[in-house]
């Protein structure tokens, strides 16, 4: 007697090189978005230094405080590769938890960019201040506005999970949401280091 | 390669504390005066090994298909070296234009 094997999910489709067509296409966006954010910090670095007011990055960038939303946002990181492990082995009580940790962790960062941008707003520093607050803000901003969509495509996701709508066989959509958010991450990396600890 | 071939949680926990360090070592070397000379190429090379790290095993670079390595390589290539040009281009401007400027 044989039987049939089970279906494919429905979404899954692949190429002629035997590649998920979601993952590649999810790569080829996060190419184009590596040629936006170095622009951006190209821009940032063009006109380093070259302020006529203040205030100015040693005046006001606070290292302890953003060395905190680093860590913060690596730890997000490892919950969701944490996650990720956990829906492929169809562990979906630690998958729901670790997806539930990284939109937290993500939410966390968040908050410290808002009270960042606050305290960088009452002590002076605005888009039109001068060119260190017109680069930094639009920099760190596009990040922000990057956080805050994978903070959103997180929470649905683990809502989808708690509607036992998302299983294993969904591994590939959490894994896509993972490129996403860890590329978030590696963009921080890069800006903690260039804007942040060179000034 | 085989495009699932993830590895262990094991593997994720161990990149996590070699992130951790690097963090800590880079905020270190922010705050200690004998690294200042030499601080922007310690930083660049921390927040490089930081960058490769996560890419390769967050989001699973070395052990997918070399074409995801690919379309993730090539534009950042690219990136990296029209940022390099616009570097050197403007900065070299706006430093002709500030020096005649004084003069």
């Amino acid at each position: 007697m044989t039987h049939a094997a089970p279906a494919p999910p429905a979404a899954a489709h692949h190429t002629s090189l035997g590649l998920d067509n979601r993952k590649m296409a999810f790569w080829a966006f996060i190419g184009s978005e590596c040629l936006l954010f170095t622009s951006l910090i190209s821009t940032y670095l063009v006109y380093k230094g070259r302020s006529v007011v203040g205030p100015y990055p040693h005046e006001i960038l606070n290292i302890p405080f953003t060395s905190v939303s680093t860590f913060d946002l690596l730890m997000s990181s490892l919950m969701m590769v944490l996650a990720l492990a956990a829906v492929q082995r169809g562990d979906m009580k630690w998958g729901k938890i670790w997806l539930f940790c990284t939109a937290l962790l993500g939410l966390v960062f968040l908050g410290g960019q808002v009270i960042e941008f606050t305290e960088f707003v009452h002590k002076g520093l605005t888009l039109q201040t001068n060119l260190f607050g017109c680069t930094f803000f639009v920099l760190t901003g596009t990040h922000g506005a990057h956080v805050t969509v994978g903070v959103l495509w997180l929470l649905t996701l683990w809502v989808r999970a708690l509607q036992g709508k998302l299983t294993s066989a969904n591994a590939m959509t959490v894994e896509i949401t993972g490129l996403y958010w860890h590329f978030v991450d590696v963009v921080w990396i890069v800006i903690f280091t260039v804007v942040y600890l060179i000034q | 390669m085989n495009e699932h071939s993830h590895p262990a949680a094991g593997v994720y926990l161990r990149v996590a504390a070699v992130l951790v360090i690097l963090t800590v070592l880079e905020v270190g070397v922010f705050y200690v005066p004998a690294f200042h000379p030499v601080l922007v190429p310690v930083l660049l090379v921390l927040s490089a090994v930081k960058f490769t790290l996560v890419v390769m095993f967050y989001m699973h670079l070395k052990a997918d298909s070399r074409v995801f390595t690919f379309l993730f390589g090539a534009p950042l290539l690219l990136a990296a070296v029209v940022m390099v040009a616009l570097l050197f281009l403007l900065l070299g401007a706006l430093t002709l234009r500030g020096a005649a400027g004084a003069a």
